[in-house]
């Protein structure tokens, strides 16, 4: 078999209306995946420009920025703008999301690439006031000059300064150095610098810890953000790259000695929103992220209330994010994106009424089960409350002073965070990362608490340590540990103190404050609080030389808390969806039920009267196939009470189908069947006085025969006592048998028992299809007496078969078919009857041929070599023979024909494969 | 007079009457008898199968943790059984119990003496589906309670514990695992769904079953191709893990409820799909 035509069998053949669903689905499918992919035509309009500014100290050099000016499409007038600024490392691209879509909302959005990285010429100077910032003056003036851009006096644009990290400081720092700007949402950033790269938790005038993490990771970024295309730096000095030479400097002198000199003091100093915070009169609103071991929430704490102390309106927001977390859940972008453009819209725009001073923060929920991300609730306060909660609970801690050794070179060091390594946000707050290491840590641990604590702030121990050397560096760090004893440190965030003037026995050993960095979390009843002071960290420089401290972490810690409400979630709006959908599909399918009980009631009901009392009518049956394959062309005829009608044809002539439309498992394509004047259809309830066998048997393998039965009536719902179990058992005649699996039985026990089964309930019509089919001689003649007494109190049946015998034997009337159509239907007995037609086997075919003709037939045929057919026409065969035999003609045969057998050979004779295989 | 005296079209194949039909074969005594089997075989594995140690790297966040926390009482144990079953195990028994019903009957030709009865064709199909529903959440059921029982009896009555939040107290535990049954019988009427329209279409019960897993498969892999974006979100296993979601204090219930508006919008279409297809078709089994 060739391909091709293998193929158009294993294919469905393509009717017309395969042909036009299948093009629907294509043209949906395409529609849906072009509706998906077609970009949106975006609400705004760009140009990459380039700007060059005046920068130094004193304003004498030039520099040329890498800027792109984002402008809405459908402008009316002119728009306020809006100055993106970009983290450290980034450049104009990295903002291009946000531009966009502040932009969308009709803000012109200039974004820029600050000097020192990407395509922009100049150095990095870390936001210093006589660089960065006065670039960013330099862009107000540029923005002052553009049509497109509302101003509110000659030379001063309406404009607001939006920046995270690095862009956030230089917000700050250019709200306080230049009046022009109107409003800044500063995110994650810094307060003092000196603050940060040298942190100090305790209460003392010590110089901090050096975050060696943070800052070479930083200095690094900088030094390596050379593109192949950017402006070659003045002096490119291998050490620098790209920073100016103070900066670099400045980060030389500390990394390598830990602590700052008055220079490099001074350039961190100066780099330092800290100290303009008193000049600025935007409007701020504050984002400070709480997964933050960079610029802690206690920058973002300090820059509030320096804002706040000159009567500026500051607000405050926290979100589980920051240069460890990242953006944080979509919960968090979403609530600091609406709280953006609300800041923006009004002190811009002027749209939108005052936002209130509430101060809204999240906290860790969960995971999600979806991307392992994390959960946070939102909740909201009136009022910002510092990093001292609004409340506060002292948890008592247990643990005697404790030696602890100070690793030489800070190796190995214990590991809290992972500056920069984009580290999965749930790990950082479901523990796995933090580990201490054995000896270089001292442990003070509270009780199981009572009741959940929802901690939101910076909580606060006092330590005591001695030394040897009289210095110790010592790290302070928060977990909570649930009752399996996983210790979590929230945030990763730990508090370096580095103490001086310590005595070497820890009895003399002046207490300290040290306050710990402030997180949000719940601890849970049962968990309990663990202070952990230990001696290094990866994260932080510390001294080289090995010592060992002695530290003592007094009695309690304050835990300050506060108790926000939940903001609603957005979220919640699928509950109504999920609410109306199942109300939908409630309403649907009442519908449905209600509009098919109509239509079946007037279906069911109608009644032919004429037909009202004969068993079954077929008027004009046709069945055409999808396929266009025609199985019944028109098949008429009637079965009356008492009748047992033979419907006869050869294999494939259309019995079958006919007997399927019987049993309303096919739909016919024209003509209809009646019952007792009803019309069949499926599930018209008038099938219930019909009983059937159509295609074999039908049990359930794993049933035995009488199981079978009762599971057969008992899904007709009608009572036992109606079945009359033991006739049909005796029908079946399987003795013992039938108590055995019907899997287990042969050919004709499975015929016999679907018989019975059909006969149950003694239907008023039996349709039996090829019902002798696997039965021996005996067995069939029993079932010819069965089906005769049967028809006898007024019910009918109806058979099919193949075997002329069969109908000849078993059935008062007989429908002949073939090729879908009735070739001949009647009595048996007057098709059968005494016929004129008589088949004789001679020696001498053309004498013998010429004495009957002679003898006054109708019609000699030859059959064959020596037979002849011979229509007789009142002649007796006995006088026939005699004359043949006078005339010297052997007679070997002579067998009487019957109009049942010339009618069925006439149909099969020359081709026995009917119309088809049906 | 239309139907003969007691035939009753409403009356016709009883739910019970389906029921016994079912609870006769074998591969629903079978599919039962596992559901109370697994939590056995899973006790057995605890038991002896010793400590594989913290470095085989089972820390696949969430779940791994379960794992951890299987043996610390009979809430996680049960809660363990229903994890561990909840991506395969409990889509192959569902596709089994809603795949088989019609098709089987198509395949032994006792399809077509049921509709000569004649039990109309929208209720054969209706009394199938209840009763294909019914094992499948008698299948659940008997799984988280074998698995509660018998975690119960070995590991004691502790509270509900997960690395994700605070451990949840024992009664509230119960609550949140009946939850998380619930929501995994709903999510399991997609697998309901979808196996019983291909039940309808076919004749052959194990391509119905082995359709519907594979369907199901095939969704939970491009499910795992984040380059699909939000159209990830249409795909009707997006969500089968949401339940993890009532773990935590507060229960998360946002991605459930979107869960649950999935599942329920797919079993709906499919269904209704293969009432359409029913009551129209030619049986020609």
């Amino acid at each position: 078999m060739s391909l091709s035509s293998r193929l158009r069998r294993a294919l469905p053949r393509p009717t017309r209306r395969r042909v036009v669903s299948g093009s629907v689905v294509l043209v949906l499918v395409a529609g849906l995946v072009g509706w998906a992919v077609w970009p949106d035509r975006p609400g705004w309009t760009s140009a990459d420009e380039r700007i060059t500014v005046k920068t130094g100290p004193a304003g004498a050099e030039s520099v040329d920025l890498d800027a792109r000016l984002y402008l809405p499409r459908d402008r009316g007038g002119k728009v306020p703008a809006v100055l993106l600024a970009h983290g450290f490392g980034g450049t104009k691209e990295s903002v291009s999301d946000n531009a966009e879509e502040l932009a969308d909302r009709g803000y012109a959005v200039l974004t820029w690439t600050a000097q020192g990285f990407g395509r922009s010429g100049g150095q990095i100077h870390l936001d210093s006031p006589d660089y960065e910032v006065r670039d960013a003056q330099g862009l107000l003036d540029w923005l002052a000059a553009r049509p497109e851009i509302q101003l509110d006096a000659a030379g001063d644009p309406r404009v607001g300064v939006v920046g995270g990290s690095y862009g956030g400081a230089l917000a700050l720092l250019l709200a306080g150095q230049d009046a022009r700007v109107d409003a800044i949402v500063p995110s994650i950033t810094w307060n003092d610098l000196t603050n940060v790269f040298l942190q100090q938790s305790a209460d003392t005038s010590a110089t901090g810890v050096f975050k060696k993490g943070w800052a070479g990771l930083y200095f690094g970024n900088g030094a390596a953000s050379l593109l192949p295309d950017a402006p070659e730096p003045a002096d490119s000095d291998p050490a620098c790259g790209r920073f100016a030479a103070d900066v670099c400097a400045a980060y030389l002198q500390l990394a390598t000695s830990g602590t700052a000199d008055a220079k490099t003091l001074e350039v961190l100093r100066k780099s330092s929103p800290a100290t303009v915070l008193d000049q600025i009169k935007a409007p701020t609103l504050l984002i400070q992220g709480a997964v933050d071991t960079l610029f802690p929430l206690s920058e973002g704490d300090a820059n509030a209330k320096g804002i706040a102390a000159t009567g500026t309106p500051v607000k405050v927001a926290w979100f589980t994010g920051g240069h460890d977390g990242g953006a944080g859940p979509q919960t968090d972008q979403d609530r600091v994106k609406y709280l953006t453009v609300q800041w923006l819209d009004h002190y811009l725009k002027g749209e939108g009424g005052t936002p209130s001073d509430d101060f809204t923060y999240s906290r860790v929920a969960g995971f999600s089960a979806l991307d392992r991300g994390l959960v946070t609730n939102g909740y909201s306060t009136e009022e910002y409350p510092g990093l001292g909660g609004t409340g506060s609970t002292q948890v008592s801690l247990s643990g005697p002073a404790q030696p602890v050794a100070n690793p030489p070179n800070g190796n190995p060091a214990a590991l809290s965070s992972l500056p920069g390594a984009g580290s999965r946000l749930s790990e950082l707050l479901g523990g796995g990362v933090a580990a201490d290491i054995p000896g270089q840590h001292a442990t003070f641990e509270s009780t199981p608490v009572a009741g959940a604590i929802d901690v939101a702030g910076a909580p606060t121990v006092r330590l005591r340590a001695a030394s040897p050397t009289g210095e110790a560096t010592l790290f302070v760090k928060l977990y909570d540990v649930d009752e399996a004893g996983a210790e979590t440190l929230s945030a990763g965030l730990i508090a370096p103190v580095r103490l001086t003037g310590l005595p070497t026995s820890i009895e003399q050993a002046q207490p300290v404050t040290v306050t710990l960095p402030a997180i949000v979390r719940r601890i849970d009843t049962g968990h309990t609080v663990r202070v952990v002071v230990a001696t290094s960290d990866q994260a932080f420089l510390t001294p080289a030389k090995p010592a060992v401290y002695t530290v003592q972490v007094e009695s309690a810690i304050t835990l300050p808390t506060v108790v926000g409400t939940p903001i609603a979630n957005p979220q919640t709006v699928w509950r109504w969806v999920l609410g109306g959908l199942l109300l939908v599909i409630a309403l649907g399918l009442a519908v449905v039920l209600l509009v098919r009980r109509r239509l079946r009631r007037r279906r069911h009901d109608e009644t032919i009267e004429e037909y009202a009392e004969t068993p079954l009518v077929v008027r004009g049956l046709r069945k055409a196939y999808a396929d266009g394959f025609v199985a019944v062309e028109e098949i008429s005829f009637a079965v009356q009470r008492g009748q047992v009608v033979g419907l006869l044809g050869p294999n494939g002539a259309g019995k079958t189908t006919t007997l399927r439309v019987l049993m309303g498992l096919t739909m016919p394509t024209a003509g209809d069947a009646l019952v007792f004047g009803h019309r069949l259809m499926p599930g018209a309830p008038i099938l219930s006085r019909v009983g059937a066998l159509v295609e074999g048997p039908g049990f359930l393998p794993h049933l035995s025969g009488l199981e079978n039965l009762k599971a057969y009536w008992r899904a007709t719902g009608r009572p036992a006592a109606d079945a009359h179990f033991d006739e049909a058992l005796e029908i079946a005649g399987l003795g013992d048998s039938v108590h055995r699996k019907t899997r287990k039985y042969s050919h004709g026990m499975r015929q016999r028992l679907a018989i019975a089964q059909a006969m149950l309930g003694l239907p008023e019509l039996l349709v039996l299809d090829e019902p002798t089919d696997g039965l021996d001689p005996p067995q069939i003649a029993e079932m010819r007496r069965v089906l005769k007494r049967y028809a006898t109190d007024g019910r009918a049946v109806l058979v099919s078969s193949h075997l002329l015998a069969e109908v000849e034997q078993t059935c008062t009337h007989a429908v002949v078919v073939n090729k879908g159509r009735i070739v001949a239907s009647g009595p048996v007995e007057d098709i059968v009857g005494e016929s004129p037609s008589v088949q004789i086997e001679v020696s001498d075919v053309p004498a013998a041929s010429l004495i009957l003709e002679e003898l006054g037939v109708r019609s000699v045929t030859p059959d064959g070599v020596s037979g002849l057919i011979v229509d007789m026409n009142g002649t007796s065969r006995s006088e026939a023979v005699a004359s043949l035999v006078r005339a010297g003609v052997d007679v070997d045969r002579v067998v009487p024909r019957r109009r049942l057998e010339d009618a069925f050979l006439a149909l099969v004779g020359d081709n026995s494969r009917g119309s088809g295989d049906r | 007079m239309s139907a003969v005296t007691g035939y009753r079209p409403a009356a016709t194949l009883p739910i019970w009457a389906e029921v016994r039909r079912q609870a006769s074969r074998r591969r629903t005594q079978l599919a039962l008898g596992f559901m109370v089997l697994l939590p056995l075989i899973i006790l057995v594995a605890f038991e002896f199968g010793g400590n594989n140690g913290d470095d085989d790297g089972n820390g696949g966040g969430a779940f791994g943790s379960l794992v951890d926390l299987a043996t610390s009482g009979g809430l996680n144990f049960a809660l363990f059984c229903l994890a561990v079953s909840a991506g395969f195990l409990l889509v192959v028994v569902v596709a089994l119990f809603c795949g088989d019903p019609v098709a089987s009957e198509a395949s032994w030709g006792s399809l077509r003496y049921l509709l000569a009865i004649p039990v109309p064709r929208v209720r054969l199909l209706a009394v199938k589906l209840v009763v294909a529903l019914g094992y499948s959440l008698v299948a659940l059921l008997i799984l988280a309670a074998t698995g509660l029982l018998v975690g119960t009896l070995r590991y004691g009555w502790h509270p509900l514990g997960s690395t994700v939040a605070a451990a949840v107290p024992p009664g509230q535990g119960l609550l949140r695992l009946l939850g998380i049954v619930a929501y995994l019988a709903v999510i399991m009427l997609v697998v309901a769904g979808l196996a019983f329209l291909l039940s309808v279409l076919t004749d052959a019960a194990l391509g119905a079953v082995g359709g519907a897993v594979l369907l199901w498969i095939l969704s939970s892999i491009l499910d795992q191709i984040t380059a699909l974006g939000n159209l990830r979100y249409l795909l009707p296993t997006h969500f089968s893990d949401a339940w993890l979601g009532l773990l935590s204090t507060p229960p998360q219930v946002d991605d459930l409820v979107k869960g649950a508006i999935a599942a329920i919008s797919y079993a709906t279409l499919f269904w209704s799909l293969a009432f359409w297809r029913f009551t129209r078709k030619d049986i020609t089994s």
